[in-house]
């Protein structure tokens, strides 16, 4: 499972030049038409589109790419089959329900591939007024995660030399991951008190309003790109109707 | 906060006495103290005498709901928590104070908290960052510091604020002699360069000494000021260690173990023709021994432990010492059968063999405990169970001894170690100094014959190393092949029988 | 219900209650990661695999029984979806799951008043969080298929799992945390050993 969790700098891609609010607002543009409709055309129309974006965001490479998408594939694949199997849809609407899977799925992995998790938490409170304390909470929260995977491997030697080790067993290994993952959420916790209490120490309880430091900015070239999801947008369901196969989705229905 | 910087701070104490909500005794009573501004006070004591509630008194962190606070504590003329933004804090773990990715980011942090503009804040981080004798730029991955990097990180976070008081406690603890080298350093920098107040609290007085004006100590819940020119007595000081078994009498036995014809040379035995399985001055049984042994991970070319030899022998405590990166934590784990080498071998004795097999990281763990114990550097890492008495039976019971056999061998355990009380305590609750005699006894529950101890004396204070050397030394006695990698100097002076040191040159 | 269980402390977020919870979250999120390779094989089979959506739920429940205010639910929730969207297979989408299970969990919360956090809410908790999850799958992935045929058993053996996995197994592990002394910050660490 790739990226090491992505916690490294943003990668110098094409695609990082543009917001992270802005590629979050064309997601959501776009999976909102994505999820109006249960036919085969306009989830085709918009995962071109992504397709498109696909090397801005540095992912040219066949094995990177497969590397880092193919349990969405997977998962679609699945679906596809299920709805097909299970439903009454038809091979095209379970293509097309397939094709919606991802399309909902790739702005993530673009958001992944082009930015990191400061310059997100950075934009997100600086341009929608998202809780700083909240987010530089969760941003120290997820420096820890490197430190529970290497945990992981001590804790579980660590058993070996109390006498319990899994063997081939199932269930035995099941419980002795549990209780691994049990020794490192308890040390999770711990260090989550002793880190509450340094950043208390900095002022970050004192009532004061937070600035930013990095700040963030947005560009002509991020509107224009939400600009862009819109139209792709309308495309596509210009497209579809055109085509005669619109098939809107009442929730519920 | 922000603006100007009022300069440094006074400490004063009047009477203080602290008693935590959990306990009856008062930790402390009538301590009086002053500071006076710029001046560097160095706190010590034993663990558990109070220092630490002194600590988080000064700097308001005690709960009013959790702990009794009676007479006057001032800094700067206001209570603590009035003041907390005079003070700059460095504790103990550097992963639990760094709060980003990014060295730049994280000292901008407590900025961002006071409400500075960006423009203000960055000319602050970089001359907090001078000040620590920072070299590594405001880009640096917070996750490739060494320790003592990340501290000194720390300790820049807390400067940037302009704290007129600095306090710190046991800020080198987890880190090894260069680590605690480079904070020292980054604190007399510091110092020097703003003139901060500063107060220490350490159980470890030596290292600090030649950088504070005043030492005091917390001794009986006050405080004893120590005249000028004290120094702490050596840890070692006094003990008495039961003495190693002595060299066998006849010729030594025969060891199933064989060694390369070098070792021949360094031995004083007279050197058999076929290589000897002694490197000591004495012949005692190898009972464990690595042959070349050596450890890359998957998929890197430099190894992280290049081969090594090295013969446990029965009766005899060997230390293996190295600067960091050298792999001793490695070797550890290869002696104690958690990894099985990539190149070169460890093998045990014929007598410990488990249906023949001869290398230990092919046991089944149930085998392995019987016959190598092992101490990690963490205790935390090995505790299993709710109950102190449960973890001490459990390695026995793993084993297959009976329940009784070892409800017996853990109550023996327990006397023997002072636990007796904590019987039934969650062993996480237990102190620092607690937590590492219990996972030495866990390990000692099952009687190994070889016992390898990665780091046991880390930041202990010198009651409980005096224990600690005691109960190894009594291992010796008995007959058990220790091993410690470790670091601190007293522990080889006066406990190893042989050393092998990863850093020196082939 | 026990004393342990009741609870009268402020709304306001202290630090300690806002970095335990991104904790709870980030650790979660990890073993999110895991478990949704072990789901992607499973969900061939559509209304047995409800039973493994319970995991999902876990943050959100567990955040709430030991954190113990408005939002803990949400956030970790959020939180644990949206690291696990760092290798996950359903991409940005799987963040609009971590809002509605964890405002699903909330719900629970709510119906007790955020008064109680003992068996009852637990329980309560689980069921909701498990329906809003049932019915954005439903919706989102498998619009398809026959409502009593898959629908309705998936449902079911969503929130079954939910109940059991989120609900009990999650407070199970608070207490056993709370044995540990890990939180004697909060209110759901104090009182019987």
């Amino acid at each position: 499972m790739t990226a090491s969790l992505a916690l490294g700098p943003t990668p110098d891609v094409p695609l990082s030049r543009i917001n992270p609010c802005a590629q979050i607002l064309a997601a959501v543009v776009v999976s909102l038409v994505l999820l109006a409709t249960l036919d085969v055309v306009t989830p085709a129309v918009v995962v071109a589109a992504e397709l498109c974006l696909l090397p801005a965001a540095g992912l040219t490479h066949p094995r990177t790419l497969l590397l880092r998408t193919w349990p969405l594939l997977l998962g679609a694949g699945t679906l596809a089959v299920v709805n097909l199997v299970l439903g009454d849809a038809g091979v095209l609407g379970a293509l097309g329900i397939a094709l919606r899977v991802v399309g909902l799925a790739l702005p993530g992995v673009l958001l992944v591939a082009s930015t990191d998790p400061v310059r997100l938490a950075d934009a997100l409170t600086v341009h929608w007024r998202f809780p700083p304390r909240v987010a530089v909470g969760s941003l120290a929260a997820l420096r820890l995660v490197p430190l529970l995977v290497t945990e992981f491997e001590t804790v579980r030697l660590a058993r070996r030399t109390r006498g319990v080790e899994a063997g081939r067993n199932p269930v035995a290994r099941a419980r002795l991951v549990a209780g691994v993952a049990f020794t490192l959420l308890v040390g999770a916790v711990r260090r989550a008190g002793r880190l509450a209490t340094a950043m208390d120490a900095r002022g970050f309880d004192s009532g004061i309003r937070r600035t930013n430091a990095r700040g963030s900015v947005l560009h002509a070239r991020d509107h224009v790109f939400v600009a862009a999801a819109v139209v792709v947008a309308a495309a596509a369901v210009t497209t579809s109707v055109l085509a005669g196969t619109w098939a809107p989705l009442f929730v519920g229905g | 906060m922000p603006g100007h910087d009022p300069g440094p701070a006074r400490v004063l104490a009047r009477g203080l006495a602290v008693r935590h909500a959990s306990r009856l005794a008062w930790a402390l009573t009538a301590v009086d103290l002053v500071v006076e501004p710029g001046e560097r006070v160095l706190v010590t004591g034993a663990s558990g005498a109070g220092k630490s509630t002194l600590f988080a008194a000064l700097a308001g962190l005690l709960d009013p709901e959790a702990a009794e606070v009676t007479g006057e504590l001032l800094v700067d003329g206001r209570p603590p928590h009035e003041a907390r933004d005079r003070l700059g804090l460095l504790m103990q773990d550097p992963d639990a104070q760094l709060v980003m990715t990014r060295a730049g980011d994280d000292v901008a942090f407590g900025l961002e908290n006071a409400g500075l503009p960006p423009a203000e804040i960055w000319p602050r981080v970089d001359a907090a960052l001078a000040d620590v004798g920072w070299r590594h730029g405001r880009d640096r991955p917070t996750q490739a510091l060494s320790g003592g990097e990340k501290q000194r990180l720390v300790l820049a976070g807390a400067l940037a604020r302009r704290p007129g008081l600095l306090l710190l406690d046991e800020p080198t603890a987890q880190l090894d002699p260069p680590g605690a080298e480079l904070v020292r350093d980054a604190v007399a920098r510091a110092v020097v360069a703003r003139g901060t107040t500063l107060l220490v609290v350490d159980h470890d007085a030596a290292p600090w000494l030649p950088l504070v004006d005043r030492v005091v100590e917390v001794r009986d819940g006050g405080l004893v000021e120590h005249p000028a020119g004290w120094r702490p007595a050596p840890r070692a000081a006094g003990l008495l260690l039961p003495p190693a078994p002595p060299p066998a009498l006849d010729p030594a036995p025969r060891s199933s173990i064989r060694f390369p014809d070098q070792w021949a040379s360094t031995s004083t035995n007279g050197g058999e023709g076929e290589g000897s399985w002694i490197r000591f001055p004495d012949p005692r049984p190898v009972v464990l021994a690595s042959e070349g042994a050596g450890f890359s991970y998957r998929g890197t070319t430099t190894p992280a432990l290049a081969p090594t030899d090295v013969a446990l022998a029965a009766g005899r405590v060997t230390a293996v010492t190295g600067p960091n990166g050298t792999g001793k934590s490695t070797l550890a784990l290869l002696l104690a059968g958690l990894r099985a080498p990539t190149t070169g071998s460890v093998l045990a004795a014929d007598e410990l063999a488990v249906r023949g097999e001869r290398r230990p990281h092919r046991w089944r763990a149930g085998d392995l405990v019987t016959r190598i114990g092992t101490v990690f550097q963490q205790p935390e890492h090995q505790f299993l169970t709710g109950r102190l008495r449960d973890e001490l039976e459990l390695g026995p019971l793993r084993s297959g001894s009976g329940s009784a056999t070892a409800r017996a061998r853990a109550e023996e355990l327990l006397e023997r170690l002072g636990l007796a009380p904590f019987a039934d305590v969650n062993p996480y609750t237990l102190s620092g100094g607690q937590q590492r005699r219990l996972s030495v006894a866990t390990a000692l529950a099952t009687a190994p014959r070889v016992l390898v101890l990665d780091e046991p004396t880390f930041g202990q204070d010198a009651a409980t190393w005096r224990e600690l050397v005691t109960l190894l030394a009594e291992q010796r006695a008995a007959g058990c092949a220790v091993c410690t990698v470790t670091h601190d100097r007293d522990l080889v002076d006066v406990l190893a029988d042989a050393s092998v040191d990863l850093g020196a040159a082939p | 219900m026990s004393v342990q269980d009741r609870t009268v402390g402020t709304t306001r977020w202290r630090t300690v209650d806002i970095v335990t919870t991104a904790v709870l979250g980030v650790a979660f999120g990890v073993v999110f990661i895991v478990w949704n390779v072990v789901n992607s094989a499973v969900a061939l089979v559509p209304p047995v695999s409800g039973i493994m959506n319970g995991v999902y739920l876990l943050p959100g429940v567990v955040a709430g029984l030991l954190v113990r205010k408005p939002g803990a639910a949400t956030f970790a929730s959020t939180l644990a979806a949206a690291v696990s969207l760092l290798a996950s297979p359903y991409g940005g989408i799987i963040v609009v799951y971590g809002v509605v299970q964890g405002l699903g969990g909330e719900l629970g919360f709510a119906l007790t008043r955020y008064r109680s956090f003992g068996w009852v809410t637990a329980v309560l908790a689980g069921i909701t969080a498990g329906l809003s999850t049932s019915v954005l799958d439903m919706t989102i992935y498998y619009p398809a298929v026959g409502f009593w045929s898959v629908k309705v058993p998936y449902t079911a053996l969503t929130v079954v799992s939910s109940v059991l996995v989120a609900g009990v197994l999650g407070l199970l592990l608070v207490r056993a945390l709370a044995r540990t002394g890990a939180l004697s910050a909060f209110a759901s660490g104090r009182s019987r050993v």
